[in-house]
């Protein structure tokens, strides 16, 4: 009787292994206030800060957070950056704040995030939490009204092709992953204790229009897709500029085959020469020739990334022309009336 | 001939232009660390940190909670903790000083004077800012106070606490939505067309409800207000008074504008997609 019930036990345990997936992130109002202080103070000066909380089944809880100071180029504000970490980390602990790093956040502008740092960031954390997410927040896109706060992971085909280095075409045909698989959005859900919520009622003013609402409102969109565009264009230039390097990976590859098969075909003729004279056959393959050394395949990440950011740029044009077309038929009707 | 000394309030005319402004973010931490207290505990206490605006308005912008220890009379503050948070969260922001503290609970207490005594030797003129989470008289009350010394004559009695007024900013709480940060749980951040829709309702109902009050007005069944009557014809008057051909012609050229530029995203996503396909299918024999 203890055997099986030591055995179920013991299968219990294993099978806790297995980790659900991460479905959403619950987020706490005071974070969400916290993030959009911290990054609107210096904007336009990229910022980031740590995210704590819990981390519960499917559920990612975030209760606080706390900014990290910009640091310097400087190789000794490293172990100044660890200690302020470790400092705040502390001295949130007395005051019982959940002592969970469970991810970061940072700011962007325009959301041209999607970069190689990211990643490293990603798979530095990766090591050491289970879970982690980035939260990532732009203030120029909140300026137009709406709340620009999105949840981002890696998704783990990609962890395994990039802890292992192997970023070749084939591998990635493979798996079937494209730029799209790289990062994973994870929706976002609020909550707030009763107690703020008894005081946001209580503070609530009584107009029925908002701030949020008059940003909506506004007209002139002109500036923010000014710079939309011109970011898009960089980001094109850059994509180019990638196809560029396959294309003359490509043109090299498909060269140096042929220069093989040349050399390969002098060679027999060579060889049936030598036969015919009675002497030994020069071997068919010669390392040290420079045609046969492969070519090394240029990396994709780089391109994907780009991609990402292009597809970004683009939603984005299109949700605000979306709400301009509003505003232009709204302007449109009162005028008439 | 009895010389008679009047009780005299400190300088009064520098705290009569006071004023708390305080972000919303502050009222936020303050509820969450009143939820996290240790169960001993009755109340929390903490710093306040901000900067003075040359008008004299103290601008209240972020808070940090130091642990205490209360006995029937006696005050005990972790002073060390609270200058590692101070340096901590100068590290990131040098422009936030202290300026003043927090507790919660209603009113000031005997304690609460030591405790200011501590924080007029950190800063001057420190502000003291109550925040009523035990809800006692109905509702939550925030309210501001600095410390005025009382004089007889030209001896220093007492100090006493006067109320300055509380201004909440709440255009912070504004934008992200009060409809979030109200109730306990929501299940999904609002995209930008369902703000739209929302908003445009609003201002639909607005525009009904304006429309009905003029009617009524007309009619006679509503007695006419004056002021009112001129912020209507003042909003009326705000729209621009351009011919419809040439505001026809401006509101065309936007929406021209607005379509190339979702033509070019279109065209853009397109050639993402083709570059893909080329990118991952060539293979060499």
């Amino acid at each position: 009787m203890a055997n099986t019930m030591a055995r179920s036990f013991l299968q219990a345990v294993a099978t806790e292994e297995v980790a659900t997936p991460l479905r959403v992130v619950q987020i706490e109002g005071l974070v969400i206030l916290k993030i959009i202080k911290h990054c609107k103070e210096f904007s336009p000066a990229l910022v980031t800060g740590q995210l704590l909380g819990l981390d519960v089944g499917s559920v990612l809880e975030v209760t606080n957070c706390f900014p990290f100071p910009i640091q310097e180029e400087d190789e000794e504000i490293e172990a100044d950056g660890a200690n302020y970490q470790l400092e705040m980390m502390r001295c949130l602990r007395e005051v019982n704040v959940d002592n969970n790093t469970v991810g970061w956040y940072q700011s962007t502008m325009l959301g041209c995030f999607q970069t190689v740092e990211l990643i490293e960031t990603f798979m530095n954390y990766q090591e050491n939490i289970r879970r982690c997410v980035c939260i990532i927040y732009d203030p120029s896109r909140s300026n137009q009204g709406a709340l620009a706060l999105k949840a981002l992971k890696l998704s783990d085909s990609f962890m395994d092709l990039y802890r292992n280095n192997n970023f070749t075409g084939e591998k990635l045909r493979e798996k079937n992953l494209s730029w799209v698989d790289i990062f994973e959005e994870i929706p976002i859900k609020v909550s707030n204790s009763a107690l703020i919520g008894a005081f946001m009622t209580e503070l609530e003013p009584d107009t029925p229009v908002t701030q949020g609402d008059y940003d909506r409102l506004q007209l002139s969109t002109n500036p923010f897709l000014e710079r939309n565009m011109e970011f898009l264009i960089e980001c094109m230039d850059d994509l180019s500029m990638e196809q560029q390097k396959f294309q003359f990976y490509y043109r090299s590859q498909s060269r140096q085959q042929a220069q093989q098969q040349a050399w390969l075909q002098k060679r027999r003729d060579e060889n049936k020469a030598r036969k015919a004279a009675g002497e030994e056959p020069l071997p068919e393959e010669d390392p040290a020739n420079p045609i046969f050394k492969p070519i090394p395949e240029p990396p994709r990440l780089e391109s994907f990334l780009i991609t990402n950011r292009i597809a970004n740029y683009c939603n984005q044009i299109n949700g605000v022309t979306g709400q301009s077309f509003n505003r232009l038929y709204l302007t449109k009707a009162l005028h008439d009336n | 001939m009895a010389v008679r000394t009047v009780l005299q309030f400190g300088p009064s005319s520098a705290t009569a232009s006071l004023t708390a402004k305080v972000n919303p973010l502050v009222i936020f931490n303050i509820c969450d660390c009143f939820v996290r207290r240790p169960d001993q505990a009755e109340r929390v206490i903490g710093t306040l940190l901000g900067s003075v605006l040359p008008d004299g308005t103290v601008d209240i912008r972020n808070s940090y909670v130091v642990p205490h220890n209360e006995f029937s009379d006696q005050v005990a503050l972790d002073i060390e903790y609270h200058h590692t948070m101070l340096k901590s969260h100068l590290k990131v922001n040098p422009q936030e000083a202290i300026v003043g503290w927090f507790s919660t609970g209603l009113g000031v207490t005997g304690g609460s004077a030591l405790i200011h005594e501590f924080y007029s030797r950190e800063v001057s003129n420190p502000v003291h800012l109550t925040v009523d989470t035990s809800f006692g008289s109905g509702e939550g009350t925030i309210k501001a106070y600095v410390s005025v010394t009382l004089s007889l004559g030209d001896r220093p009695l007492a100090a006493q606490f006067q109320e300055i007024p509380v201004d909440l900013r709440m255009i912070e709480a504004e934008r992200v939505g009060f409809d979030i940060l109200k109730t306990t749980a929501v299940d999904k951040l609002p995209s930008d067309m369902e703000g739209m829709e929302l908003l445009m309702e609003r201002l639909v109902s607005l525009i009904n409800d304006v429309y009905k009050y003029v009617d009524d007005v007309v009619e006679g069944r509503v007695a006419p207000d004056n002021c009112i009557g001129i912020l209507i014809s003042e909003s009326v008057a705000c729209l621009p008074k351009l011919s419809p051909p040439v505001f026809d012609k401006l509101i065309n050229d936007n929406l021209q504008d607005q379509l190339l530029l979702v033509y070019l995203s279109s065209i853009t996503r397109t050639q993402l997609s083709l570059a893909e396909k080329l990118n991952t299918a060539a293979q060499l024999p």
